[in-house]
């Protein structure tokens, strides 16, 4: 395992390299913005990574919670079985998918998602029992924000030679993306302004909130006109194939070195709470000596 | 030509905004792996 | 006795706290007053255009001055210790919630009741659209606030800087309900838009959210 981090770590960075060379030389210039378009070799690969990771962290949140209860927990399984089904079965009806389209997204592109909350579920239960979900839940939540931060300051930098613009407020996919980070960081502060026994199910709570909370905000912003070009994939927009490739071939470097800062943190995080066990077994084991008696409440502030 | 500042300026503030974030999990790395070789020498 | 002579008691105890200080409902008051008289300063309160821009500012006044009476839902049971002899209490733990939220909706309501006639007069405000389409989105946006920002000052009372955590966990989780109550009040007033979108909107949101809340606010109140 020692081993294993620097030698991917010297991969991920060949990869990125050869990613990055891929977007500034042999991507073909875009016939209408030049040069400046090879911003989304950045902009779209973090943003796909930070809605996988904030994505990850709501599964993580839903079992967290219901881990709580068994009955409660059994109950959560077969409603993700039952939603994986229903969802994917939901996106062939023909009306269903007349919807879709009228709302830009293509079916095929929800019907996997739809597929990858049960697959995710139950992955996630197998790999992180216990306290580890939740560590995954911080984990997941902050290198998401860190990816949503370089989505929210590429965009505007692409934004400016493009439409004239910083910023077009009121546009569909800015507005949530915004509000999507805001809402992991108000995450994030909770779980540092929080008691450490109670922050776990706080946070849960929070995340399916904010989960909740997307799909309203991206309606409520239905109405205004949208500026931001449509999605590369699931959108009807089309692209040249070659663009495509570097597009995909981008993203996978930065999914490495994303799991790379995942893992890393995950470690992180692990440590932490290792010293604080390791604080508390001290504090007691003093009280114990001061005391001698072996009950911590005889605590005694010196 | 104006326009490839811009470009250069996106992947730099993308680099450096991973890298702030990866330098704070190395000092944070730090500060635990101290704390808990101070720990173990307190017993 | 069951969920529902719960929730009245608890209710109804709430309402006679508040008839006793007042504490909450003057200080929201005074608050949106504030509010209206510095911004009536900020910009020209008669021009044509500040009807484009008032729907906004009523509903921010309210949603600031909303916190205050939040932020007083639970740190008053945190006296004493009445949060925790409810958690031992056999008493459904939905039931408390839907008493504070609907404490909280009778507070704000009475305070928006308040106000409403202050912008009137001091906007020169004029009603272009239908205007008893106001009156869902009132009732519907007040519950929007109330629901979750009882749920999340019954997050924040557990964690530290109370006061502090309430706006940053309940702004963020809002923004779709400010969203509609805003456009769908400036679409009312300047009347150029239909707001039947809004209203929708906001009882999704609220039937969302309610059903949320319902069904997590056992886990919070008991998390350890």
């Amino acid at each position: 395992m020692k081993r294993l981090f620097p030698i991917l770590s010297v991969l991920t960075a060949i990869f990125l390299a050869y990613a990055l060379y891929l977007a500034l030389v042999k991507a073909p210039t875009d016939a209408l913005q030049g040069d400046v378009y090879r911003i989304i070799y950045y902009h779209v690969p973090s943003a796909w990574t930070a809605f996988l990771l904030f994505f990850i962290n709501f599964i993580a949140s839903v079992q967290y919670l219901a881990s709580a209860k068994s009955s409660r927990q059994t109950a959560a399984k077969w409603i993700v079985i039952a939603v994986g089904v229903v969802g994917v079965v939901v996106t062939f009806l023909p009306q269903v998918q007349e919807q879709l389209k009228s709302f830009g997204m293509r079916p095929s592109a929800l019907a996997t998602t739809v597929v990858l909350i049960p697959v995710t579920y139950f992955l996630v239960g197998k790999w992180f029992p216990g306290e580890r979900m939740d560590v995954l839940a911080v984990t997941t939540a902050e290198v998401g924000v860190v990816f949503c931060t370089i989505v929210l300051v590429t965009g505007p930098i692409w934004a400016r030679p493009v439409w004239g613009i910083w910023w077009a407020p009121g546009d569909i996919r800015l507005t949530s993306t915004l509000v999507l980070w805001l809402i992991y960081v108000s995450y994030l502060i909770l779980r540092r302004f929080s008691n450490s026994a109670q922050t776990q199910m706080l946070a849960a709570a929070l995340a399916v909130f904010g989960a909740l909370d997307v799909p309203l905000v991206y309606f409520s912003i239905w109405f205004f006109r949208t500026q931001h070009p449509q999605p590369v994939i699931g959108g009807g927009g089309s692209m040249d194939p070659r663009m495509l490739d570097v597009l995909l071939i981008s993203w996978m470097a930065f999914l490495c070195f994303a799991f790379l800062v995942c893992w890393s943190r995950f470690r992180l995080e692990l440590l932490h709470r290792e010293v604080e066990q390791a604080h508390a077994m001290e504090s007691l084991a003093g009280a114990e000596v001061r005391a001698g008696v072996s009950l911590p409440l005889n605590r005694r502030a010196q | 030509m104006n326009a490839i500042k811009f470009l250069f300026a996106a992947y730099i503030a993308t680099w450096v905004i991973h890298g702030v974030y990866v330098g704070t999990l190395v000092r944070r790395f730090g500060r635990l792996r101290r704390e808990l070789k101070e720990l173990g020498k307190g017993k | 006795m069951n969920f529902w002579a719960v929730t009245l008691a608890t209710l109804r105890k709430d309402i006679r706290l508040e008839w006793r200080s007042k504490d909450a409902l003057n200080s929201m008051l005074f608050f949106s007053l504030l509010v209206v008289v510095i911004f009536s300063f900020s910009f020209d309160p008669l021009a044509e255009e500040s009807r484009h821009i008032v729907g906004g500012l009523v509903w921010v006044a309210f949603l600031f001055a909303a916190v205050v009476a939040l932020n007083q839902t639970w740190a008053r049971e945190l006296r004493n210790q009445v949060l925790d002899a409810y958690r031992v209490s056999p008493a459904p733990a939905n039931a408390l919630f839907l008493a504070k939220a609907a404490g909280n909706f009778v507070f704000v309501s009475l305070l928006e009741a308040l106000m409403t006639p202050l912008f009137v007069i001091f906007y020169n405000l004029r009603v272009l659209g239908p205007g008893w389409q106001l009156i869902p989105i009132t009732v519907f946006g007040t519950w929007a606030l109330v629901v979750n920002g009882t749920f999340f000052a019954a997050m924040s009372v557990r964690t530290r800087s109370r006061e502090l955590m309430l706006p940053l966990l309940l702004f963020p989780i809002s923004i779709p309900a400010v969203i509609a109550m805003v456009a769908g009040t400036t679409a009312i007033l300047t009347g150029e838009e239909s707001a039947h979108f809004y209203i929708v909107l906001l009882l999704t949101y609220d039937v969302v959210f309610t059903t949320a809340c319902l069904g997590l606010f056992e886990t919070i109140l008991h998390a350890e």
